[in-house]
């Protein structure tokens, strides 16, 4: 059987499937940047608090994913459902680039600028939301763009801990020993994190500052 | 909250000295009035005291002892927001923001200040001509525009809101020489015009005696003394000697860039 022929069989769970995938990316990505960005903007004006963060930020990325999932089935609320673990495992891998571009977008913004803008009398929310944000934007949306990238690889292992989405196909496949059941699975992932790459790339330079 | 300052003072150093936290001594011990519409320049090399002394005026940074008084009230009793939107501030790097057009970096102040939308427009359109530049640019980015023009919007910027005092940092000091004679003499022209209480940044003195009335020599963060330009030429004191002297082999053929 093709893969071909296999997708028009399945069509509705192929759909399925991918839905959960992107519901399972979109609700993370959606936690990260609403922790990452606030967490990110903190670090620019506590300095000190910069190599803390981005270390435990960069010493979580280090846990193998499947051993994160594992982890995490203990964990109280969270554990009682295969997705809450998935999407947290998710937001703590996406954490580490949103806040780091947020940090290093912020503190590259042009230093006479920042500077004009206080002496004219901004106030540090003004200058927060009509100077720095704004500047930062497309660096901040790269960081985005990468945790997403990685985000859409890594759901593919939530469904080892029965969280759904399309690593289900992969592991079916794995058991089976067939191949076109791991396709079925591999190949709609590759072209998520494909469109997620070029569509957030495509934001990013819209947002670029000349 | 001293309030004996006299009314045609518009900004006075007392006894300020600027110390950073872990020690360097920035500037000794102050003493200064700049007196209501006079520009007042301040003269030194690099590391003489000149920048830390603007940015004491609008609160950029705070006196580690003494007061600055800005319109007989001390810097540290003026809400600081409000202290910089009456003061104009213009860098030698500009600043102008790069993703506002530059109406909107000139109706900057003006915005913030909640003027409605159709004055800070005309406000603009009346600023770019006031500083030589045609109304069409007022809808591009800085990025569009020459170093000679995004000095001049940084000049229009500082105007905006009608300030009583103006605060310059080697406004000009990017420049190239024609660009800057020619924005040194407008400039000029427009302060005769507009009596604004202005302080200047410079370490060239050719600049300090075309624009001030009167010129602050600063050297290793002390205030040497103050001249008038015609006093300036004449000082024997070897430091400003040394500048006039400095300052006419410049002008002699074959005597160097």
């Amino acid at each position: 059987m093709s893969l071909w022929q296999f997708f028009s069989q399945n069509r509705a769970e192929v759909w399925q499937l991918t839905l959960e995938h992107l519901w399972m990316v979109g609700i993370a990505m959606a936690i990260a940047v609403i922790i990452g960005v606030p967490v990110g903007i903190w670090l620019t004006r506590r300095q000190v608090m910069e190599k803390p963060v981005l270390g435990i930020a960069n010493v979580i990325q280090t846990i193998p994913s499947l051993a994160l999932f594992g982890f995490l089935l203990p964990a109280p609320w969270i554990g009682a459902r295969a997705e809450r673990i998935a999407v947290l495992a998710l937001v703590l891998y996406a954490l580490l680039p949103v806040i780091r571009n947020t940090y290093v977008g912020i503190r590259g913004v042009d230093r006479a600028v920042v500077e004009a803008g206080r002496g004219m009398g901004m106030t540090g929310r003004q200058l927060l939301f009509q100077v720095e944000l704004p500047l930062a934007l497309s660096v901040i949306i790269a960081g985005v763009r990468v945790a997403t990238v990685i985000s859409v690889g890594l759901a593919t292992i939530a469904a080892a801990i029965g969280a759904g989405g399309l690593g289900e196909f992969i592991f079916r496949g794995l058991a089976m020993v067939n191949n076109v059941v791991i396709l079925a699975g591999a190949v709609p992932a590759a072209v998520l994190a494909l469109l997620a790459d070029f569509g957030l790339g495509l934001l990013e330079k819209r947002l670029r500052p000349a | 909250m001293a309030a004996d300052t006299h009314p045609d003072v518009a900004v006075e150093f007392r006894n300020v000295s600027y110390r950073l936290d872990h020690g360097a001594t920035l500037l000794h011990n102050l003493n200064l009035a700049v007196r209501r519409g006079e520009r007042l320049v301040l003269l030194g090399r690099s590391g003489s005291g000149k920048t830390t002394t603007l940015k004491l005026v609008n609160r950029l940074l705070e006196p580690s002892s003494g007061q600055v008084l800005v319109e007989g009230r001390a810097s540290t009793d003026w809400d600081p927001i409000q202290l910089r939107r009456r003061i104009g501030y213009a860098i030698q790097d500009v600043g102008l923001f790069p993703h506002f057009t530059v109406e909107r970096n000139i109706g900057l102040v003006p915005a913030l200040e909640g003027w409605p939308r159709q004055r800070i427009q005309d406000r603009a359109r009346e600023l770019l001509q006031l500083v030589g530049l045609e109304p069409h640019i007022a809808s591009r980015h800085p990025r569009e525009l020459s170093g000679g023009q995004r000095q001049r919007v940084g000049v229009a910027r500082a105007l905006a809101a009608d300030p009583p005092i103006l605060l310059m940092d080697e406004p000009f000091g990017a420049l190239d020489a024609l660009t800057r004679a020619e924005l040194q003499r407008e400039f000029l022209s427009l302060q005769q015009r507009l009596r604004k209480t202005t302080v200047f940044v410079t370490h060239d003195l050719r600049e300090a005696l075309l624009l001030g009335s009167r010129i602050a020599l600063l050297e290793a963060g002390r205030l040497f003394a103050t001249y008038t330009p015609e006093e300036f030429l004449r000082a024997t004191e070897p430091l400003a000697a040394a500048y006039v002297s400095a300052f006419q082999t410049d002008k002699k053929p074959g005597g160097g860039s």
